[in-house]
């Protein structure tokens, strides 16, 4: 069986700490993964190697049977590989159109960039139904930056699904938004995994989330992949709990 | 299509052009001449600068580049002293591009700050080599062939190629503002790694975006050697010129389309006038300084942005309260 | 190039290169904890010089003791320039707007200095030491290049001892490592920047001193100065302490050995030179903490 994405005896170390020691994640076509472990456990360090923000000392990347151990983000993106971040990242001096147009030259040269307009219709047109499909479709013209949070994290969504990625990394989506937006998010996800056959990685501290969206879960702990399996397996799994209960400052919810 | 906006645009640039026409005074032409020049040189510095947010203090390479272009070709190849001269614009222009392209590839690989830093540097560099070096002439500097043209009318081509500098300027610009590379390196400016991370390919964007920036202001220097008809290093390379760029560009507004010619038209009137009716360039410096903190204080955005700010922001207050009203709940639970 | 020769060097590499490392500090204690470029540091530098030029002139106050007056006012200009100007400034274009701003302080200052004591160049060289000379190290040196290693040294052990051994230096090395986590352990990160600031800028006065008994100067060598002193912090490292002292010296000794062995009119761009190739090997300056964000 091949995997979509597959990382594979991952390091990392920064000066003398070891982020990462020897992790291993394989995303399967067409499922939803979720990524879990306590605080400092080294799953954002995962994603920004995985998406080549990072380099690993040690270990390769593949993404669709091809080698992006080295690639830089943008290369990575244009494979197909989306990502939003933990602490949500946007444009914010820009409108929230123009935050969803920066996204939508995923295989595009950048030569090309210097004698095309901004936006062509169909591109505004995927724009605003990607915004209303999110539900923020009436702020199109404010800056980004007067957003509140959550309607942040809507956009940071919108904005790396509209490339069309075959892979998307959310790290924590669910974080620090309320209740009605967490399901929210969850329908979505789950709507484009469906519909549209999208796969998904998600790092996440909410477990009810991950439990109920994920079709496999990892777990990391203290740089390294600790197991992987559903999130029945996972839960009764008795090194994860030691793993949470071990991390110490980790809140249940 | 006419909105109210192209009117004024159209209006204030027919203003300038008919200036020499109305007001035929050389002292008058000739600073309204160094203003357009430097409009020209604000506005394409801008549209690299401000748009991706790098802010380059080295503005001056390029026009002493575009200067001594102009000045060692004429030499060269001998260009008699007539319109022919001008031909050696474009040039200068083309050379100062040469010259941004290695100094790009090095300044662009660091950190935005240190950017700064680096652009100074190298404008050090520069300045130096222009001073020791024998084939420029060293401080004494080059001279041009000199136009023997009457003195009533003589500034009245160079105001009009500062005037057609000013007009590419502001429409590559406006271009670029509307284009993709534009968007792509106004993505850059608000948070580079998010839009490397979205396919953007930054490094290629803010080095076209560099170069690019340095064609005007090139033009701009051999203009200036061609009118002085004389340069020395320690004008065309002259560190005032680096930070006056930045200062005039950031008083009118930084990364805005009018900003820029604002704040160059403005300030660069107000030193030449001063300089003309005090002759005192200490005072000058005491005012631009002091204006430029006024500013800081009172409208950190640049003029341009402020005043539009005062005009749109109580309707976009209200437009976003009210669509955010669900996700406040949001924003307070965290 | 003889031995000799590159002992000279290394002598007045390290003698002259201690004045520009305790100037380089202040700037670069500055943008380590503030994120703050202080292109005013050049022209502070001049001010530090034209007031022991004017106590020393006008009042016959010798240059040494006149920096008990000159160092706490200058400590003084700092807090009022970072209360007033500096401490404005927020958000992502904090540290480009810095150097703007403190570019406008700077030509508020020069054209100040220019009309006051005009554009003439001037001396600080009534006092007895600058004048004579002490055969050392098979060379005549003048007395005022090793009083001015003895004060710089003298200065900068004080500002590690305040840095490294007091409770004080503790907040601030706590802020140039990382502002935020500075401020949630209950550091005043902002009464610390002010007062940074005001000690980046009191070195200035001393700094200022031997520059103006060893130099002609003008408010305009502020520029020259300016730009040395920023090539030090950045290939030092910005915010990096270690960097500036070690840039600072090498690159007079740098400069030293490019005069005698090539030409004196190049020595001035060879510093500006290597600044650009070591950068493009190491971005982040010899000493400076490597970027969080790798692409």
């Amino acid at each position: 069986m091949s995997f979509l994405l597959e990382a594979k005896g991952i390091s990392r170390a920064f000066g003398g700490v070891q982020a990462l020691n020897d992790c291993s994640l394989n995303v399967e076509k067409g499922s939803i993964a979720g990524l879990i472990g306590p605080n400092g456990s080294g799953k954002t360090t995962l994603f920004n190697v995985i998406t080549g923000y990072v380099r690993p000392d040690q270990g390769t990347v593949n993404f669709a049977g091809e080698d992006v151990t080295n690639a830089r983000p943008d290369e990575i993106f244009s494979k197909g590989v989306g990502r939003t971040f933990q602490l949500t990242r946007i444009f914010a001096r820009m409108s929230v159109l123009e935050n969803m147009l920066v996204a939508t030259q995923r295989d595009e040269s950048w030569l090309k960039g210097l004698t095309r307009s901004m936006s062509s219709a169909s591109e505004v047109d995927a724009a605003m139904d990607m915004l209303e499909f999110v539900g923020i479709a009436k702020l199109a013209q404010l800056q980004a930056g007067s957003l509140s949070y959550g309607q942040r994290k809507l956009l940071e969504l919108a904005y790396v699904l509209i490339a069309n990625p075959d892979v998307i990394l959310l790290d924590e989506p669910a974080g620090g938004v309320n209740l009605t937006l967490i399901n929210e998010i969850a329908s979505k996800i789950r709507l484009l995994n469906k519909e549209q056959k999208k796969t998904f990685l998600i790092v996440e501290h909410n477990m009810e989330f991950v439990m109920n969206l994920c079709d496999s879960v990892t777990v990391m702990n203290q740089g390294h992949t600790l197991m992987s399996g559903t999130p029945a397996e996972v839960r009764a799994d008795k090194r994860v709990l030691d793993a949470y209960l071990g991390g110490g400052e980790e809140e249940e919810n | 299509m006419l909105t109210k906006a192209r009117i004024v645009w159209i209006g204030l640039f027919a203003l300038l052009a008919l200036f020499p026409l109305v007001v035929t005074t050389p002292t008058w032409t000739s600073i309204i001449m160094f203003a357009l020049m430097y409009m020209a040189i604000t506005t394409s510095w801008n549209m690299f600068s401000g748009y991706s947010g790098y802010v380059a203090l080295g503005a001056a390479c390029f026009f002493g580049t575009g200067a001594y272009t102009a000045a060692l070709l004429a030499k060269h190849w001998n260009v008699p002293a007539s319109g022919d001269l001008f031909w050696l614009i474009p040039l200068g222009g083309i050379l100062a591009m040469a010259v941004a392209l290695p100094i790009g590839l090095i300044a662009l690989r660091v950190r935005r700050h240190t950017f700064v830093v680096i652009t100074i540097a190298i404008f050090f560099v520069f300045q130096l080599s222009a001073i020791n070096a024998s084939f420029t002439g060293g401080t004494s500097g080059l001279q041009l062939p000199f136009l023997p043209w009457g003195f009533q009318d003589f500034n009245v081509p160079f105001y009009y190629l500062a005037f057609a500098m000013v007009v590419v300027a502001t429409l590559l610009s406006a271009w670029v503002r509307q284009t993709r590379f534009g968007l792509q390196l106004m993505a850059i400016r608000d948070d580079e790694d998010r839009a490397l991370g979205l396919g953007v390919r930054v490094w290629a964007v803010k080095l076209s975006g560099f170069v690019m920036s340095a064609f005007i202001i090139g033009c701009a220097g051999a203009l200036y050697a061609i009118y002085q008809g004389q340069i020395y290093p320690q004008f065309v390379f002259n560190p005032l010129f680096d930070i006056s760029v930045a200062l005039m560009a950031f008083l009118g507004g930084f990364g805005t389309l009018a900003g820029p010619l604002l704040g160059a038209f403005v300030l660069e009137t107000l030193q030449l006038w001063l300089t003309e009716n005090y002759s005192s360039g200490s005072l000058y410096l005491i005012i631009f300084g002091a204006l430029f903190l006024l500013v800081i204080i009172f409208m950190p955005q640049g003029v341009v942005v402020y005043v539009k700010d005062r005009v749109t922001k109580r309707e976009d207050r209200e437009r976003s309260m009210i669509a955010d009203n669900e996700a406040q709940i949001a924003g307070a639970a965290q | 190039m003889t031995f000799s020769n590159l002992v000279h060097a290394v002598i007045d590499g390290v003698l002259t290169g201690s004045v520009y490392a305790l100037m380089a500090t202040g700037l670069t204690l500055i943008f380590g904890v503030m994120d703050i470029i202080n292109v005013a540091q050049g022209v502070f530098v001049i001010l530090g010089s034209y007031l022991s030029y004017a106590l020393s002139v006008h009042f016959g106050i010798d240059p040494f003791v006149g920096l008990l007056i000159t160092m706490p006012t200058m400590f003084l200009v700092g807090i009022v320039v970072e209360r007033a100007f500096i401490a404005r400034l927020k958000g992502p274009e904090k540290t480009a707007m810095s150097i703007l701003v403190t570019y406008a302080v700077s030509l508020v200052i020069e054209g100040a200095l220019n009309m006051i004591f005009s554009t003439n160049p001037v001396q600080i060289n009534n006092a007895s030491y600058v004048n004579s000379s002490v055969h050392l190290f098979g060379m005549w040196l003048p007395f005022i290049y090793i009083y001015g290693f003895i004060l710089a040294s003298v200065l900068l052990g004080s500002l590690y001892f305040l840095l490294y051994r007091t409770r004080f230096g503790a907040s601030v090395r706590a802020s140039l490592a990382d502002q935020t986590a500075a401020a949630l352990v209950g550091i005043d990160v902002k009464k610390v920047s002010t007062i940074c600031f005001g000690i980046g800028i009191a070195v200035t006065a001393a700094g200022g001193m031997i520059y103006g008994t060893t130099n002609a100067f003008n408010a305009s060598s502020s520029y020259d100065l300016i730009s040395r002193l920023l090539t030090i912090i950045v290939l030092g490292g910005m915010g990096s302490l270690a960097g500036a002292l070690v840039a600072g010296v090498s690159m007079i000794i740098l400069e030293d050995i490019v005069a005698v062995a090539w030409s004196p009119v190049w020595s001035n761009i060879t510093f500006f030179i290597l600044l650009v190739i070591v950068l493009s090997f190491r971005p982040q300056g010899l000493f400076g903490k490597q970027s969080a964000r790798v692409a």
